[in-house]
């Protein structure tokens, strides 16, 4: 030990070092979520991370979106020449809830293997478990980078009030990507709006900024236990869908007929389907319909009937009126394919739900 | 110990290392009897978070008493219990505050007048016990701690006991679980209290006073994760003169800042990769069931040492050594030597205490060396497995290093000569050494496996899918 040693100097010096970590952190480190082990020292996972009970099924929700993206099967390396994409975007009936990743929509597609203008189509599971067209918006733009060649936009009426748009949490904690949004597709949102979590310096430091470098090293974690297991979910046993509404209620999000469209996100939806450099389908997802006590007033625990139907009209006018490639599969399936939510299908629903959009397919060939 | 309080007792004893020296003793004194109750994890039995702490204090001067015979009431000694009874009291008392229950204690108190009761009842037994030939004492103490311990790390047992409290408390008994009676440290208490009832029966124990020996059993760095000092050289510590040197800060900071790195940032990694009871029967390839061993395997050292770490960093600034416990176990070329470094205070107390003692008694017996090896190292084993738990899983763990043990030991003796004229030139010598470091850290981590897993069952389909299956 050196004899000029001393313990308030090396204190002071320790805490001049350890501020000075905090607040550099604080500049900018845009890319750092792009760091990833997925695809490289483990597989990349087919759906994007999201979860609720990470020490049972090895996933978990952050709001990284380069980190997000960067974990999942889609950044595995360049484009092949001879693959058709296509991405597949929507709620959580697309993402997978309560079904393994092989029983999913994409996953029911892929194992169709059609082959498109010429190249093997392969499907990518982009769907995320909450419902607004913002959000879709936002994992589509940013999914324009990984060139699809086509995408399959799965939606409901629950995704469009306009209302709710920004109250999810991924969409929330990504204020600079909703900024850039409504800047690029003028969209009808406020980047004011409180639902907004905008950062300031002190929550940029190293001390702010814990949890977010915690989330990206703990996806980095959970990917050896995905990898070992393939489990990124759990399937805890579940409740059937309501099916009865004794009360009769009749209201959708406060909304009263007729069916206010400027309450809705149209705006929203026609942004991805007239400016996102890929064509779409746009399909109108099952819902299910229920025989129970007032079914001849609600679909089911989401909808109204007034409602539901004022919807399914306005969109297909408004499809037609755009030349949008619209499906409408509202009626596709039965009760008994819904698992415990009138949107959540059995891996069978989902086998006849890919089939109709295989059909309905119209892909443009160069 | 989680982080905010490693923090603050880490800096009540940075506090303490500029007390004076007679001070400091009364500090520790004091700290280390807070900790029992602020460490001890709140649990559903009504009270029993308070009432488990209490007995430990209790036991402990209990067999204080024991050990020193008529001569034990000096004035020192008496205002020492005054003080231990004030601190119960006053932790009961917290019961009063308007923000109750306090951080002191893991759940509300009970009543004033029962734990003064209890105190009574602790202050009788000790004055019967100070009467009771110390023989007497010996027998029964002992027999009653292993007896105490068999309950708490067998589940049965320890549900059947959770059972039993519950209906004395006026709960229900259905929702009973061998978790209900979580004693914290109570494995390392007991163990430390029996070195010193055998070390005053082989009449190697100094003399101590009750403010030392509660100061030793219950010292707060150690009291959760050990290691497992001895009383003489503890106190030797705790006597001497301190004052902290720089070369002493150093080591403070480098043991705490690897201890605090070990556990919370590399173990609590590690755990998010590693080995469960969960994940074993989930694994779908023999390369994966590898590296999540191997994580454990990391995990479990990382966690145990970085504790240590932690504990002999912030008891260095005190100025008490505390031993080591581990000395780069996976780096030993055998399954000897890795028990030669691996908990090794806890190896220190059973080699003293079990092996030696029945080494010894069966060699007397004539038997042949290889039984009285195998013998000694597979019920040494298998008492380490069970100190860690009453379970099938346990003690196989013990029985696969007995195993290991033996089998080293045969060979090394049919084979030294062999090798030893072989590995003639430090390359062979390095050969050796490497392949005997691999061997072990490898036959170290398949013990994990029974280790980890709560079932042999389950441990054998894990193994299956180690080896291919």
């Amino acid at each position: 030990m050196p004899p000029s040693f001393s313990l308030p100097r090396a204190l002071l010096k320790g805490l001049f070092l350890y501020l000075a970590v905090v607040l550099l952190i604080a500049l900018p480190l845009p890319d750092i979520g792009k760091l990833s082990a997925y695809n490289a020292l483990f597989p990349g996972r087919p759906r994007l991370p999201f979860g609720e009970n990470p020490s049972e099924a090895y996933n978990f929700s952050l709001f990284n979106l380069d980190a997000m993206f960067a974990s999942h099967e889609i950044s595995d390396g360049t484009k092949p020449a001879d693959e058709f994409r296509v991405l597949v975007i929507g709620d959580s009936s697309v993402w997978g809830t309560l079904l393994k990743p092989d029983e999913t929509l994409s996953a029911q597609l892929n194992a169709s293997a059609p082959m498109v203008c010429g190249r093997q189509a392969r499907f990518y599971n982009l769907g995320y478990p909450t419902i607004t067209v913002t959000k879709d918006l936002m994992l589509m733009d940013y999914a324009a980078r990984f060139q699809p060649d086509q995408i399959i936009w799965l939606t409901s009426l629950e995704a469009l009030p306009l209302d709710k748009q920004l109250d999810t949490p991924l969409v929330a904690n990504n204020a600079s990507a909703v900024d850039a949004l409504i800047e690029k597709y003028a969209l009808p949102l406020s980047p004011n709006d409180a639902a907004l979590v905008r950062p300031d310096f002190w929550d940029r430091t190293l001390i702010g900024q814990r949890r977010n470098f915690a989330d990206l090293i703990r996806l980095q974690l959970y990917g050896v236990q995905w990898s070992a297991t393939g489990i990124d979910q759990i399937y805890p046993p579940y409740p059937a869908p309501q099916t009865d509404f004794a009360d009769g209620d009749d209201k959708f999000h406060d909304l009263r007929p007729p069916l206010d469209e400027a309450a809705l996100a149209y705006d929203i939806l026609a942004a991805g389907m007239n400016h996102v450099p890929a064509p779409i389908l746009l399909v109108n997802e099952p819902i299910m319909i229920s025989g129970g006590v007032n079914s001849d007033i609600r679909y089911n625990f989401f909808y109204p009937r007034w409602a539901y139907d004022a919807y399914r009209t306005q969109l297909a006018a408004r499809a037609e009126a755009n030349g949008w490639n619209y499906l409408d599969v509202w009626n596709l399936l039965p009760q008994s394919e819904f698992t415990n939510s009138a949107i959540h299908l059995t891996p069978a629903g989902e086998t006849i739900l890919a089939q109709n959009i295989l059909n309905a397919l119209q892909p443009t060939c160069p | 110990m989680t982080l905010p309080l490693i923090a603050i007792f880490g800096a009540l004893t940075l506090l303490a290392a500029f007390l004076s020296d007679r001070i400091r003793g009364l500090f520790l004194f004091t700290l280390s009897i807070l900790a029992v109750y602020a460490l001890q994890p709140a649990l559903p039995i009504r009270y029993l978070d308070f009432w488990l702490p209490t007995a430990a204090l209790g036991l402990a001067s209990i067999f204080w008493i024991s050990l020193r015979g008529a001569e034990w009431h000096s004035a020192d000694n008496l205002l020492s219990a005054a003080w231990m009874a004030a601190i119960v009291l006053i932790l009961a008392l917290t019961r009063f505050l308007p923000s109750a229950p306090s951080p002191l204690t893991p759940s509300m108190p009970p009543r004033l007048e029962l734990v003064f009761a209890a105190l009574l009842v602790v202050t009788a037994l000790a004055a019967l016990t100070g009467r009771v030939r110390f023989g007497w004492v010996h027998a029964v103490g002992l027999v009653a701690l292993i007896g105490l311990l068999a309950i708490l790390k067998s589940p049965e047992a320890s549900l059947w006991a959770a059972k039993a409290l519950r209906l004395a408390n006026g709960q229900s008994a259905e929702t009973a679980s061998s978790f209900d009676i979580r004693w914290l440290g109570i494995s390392y208490i007991i163990f430390r209290i029996i070195h010193t009832l055998r070390e005053r029966q082989m009449g190697t124990l100094p003399e101590v006073s009750l403010r030392e020996y509660v100061t030793y059993i219950f010292f707060y760095p150690a009291l959760t994760a050990g290691p497992i000092d001895r009383l003489e050289r503890f106190v030797k510590d705790l006597r001497a003169a301190w004052k902290p040197a720089n070369e002493d800060w150093i080591v403070v900071v480098q043991r705490i800042g690897l201890g605090l790195f070990k556990k919370f940032v590399l173990a609590d990694s590690l755990a998010l990769m590693a080995l469960n009871a969960k994940n074993a029967g989930e694994t779908q390839s023999t390369g994966w069931a590898w590296i999540l061993l191997y994580a454990y395997t990391l995990q479990i050292f990382l966690d145990f040492s970085g504790y240590t770490d932690i504990a002999i960093g912030m008891a260095r600034m005190v100025g008490i050594r505390l031993p080591e416990n581990f000395n780069a176990p996976y780096l030993r070329p055998n399954v000897t030597h890795f028990w030669n470094n691996w908990h090794m205070t806890l190896t220190m107390w059973f080699r003293a205490y079990f092996f030696n003692p029945l080494t010894r008694a069966l060699r007397t017996r004539q038997f042949p060396i290889w039984l009285v090896i195998f013998i000694t190292q597979f019920a040494t084993m298998a008492l380490i497995g069970a100190w860690h738990g009453l379970t099938a899983n346990f003690i196989l763990w013990g029985l696969w290093h007995g195993l290991g043990l033996f089998i080293h030991n045969r060979w090394s003796d049919a084979t030294r000569a062999r090798f030893g004229e072989w590995a003639t030139t430090p390359l062979r010598q390095n050969i050796l050494n490497v392949s005997g470091i691999v061997l072990t850290f490898h036959y170290a981590a398949l013990g994990w496996v029974w280790f980890v897993l709560p079932t042999p069952s389950l441990a054998i389909q894990f193994f299956a899918r180690l080896f291919g299956a």
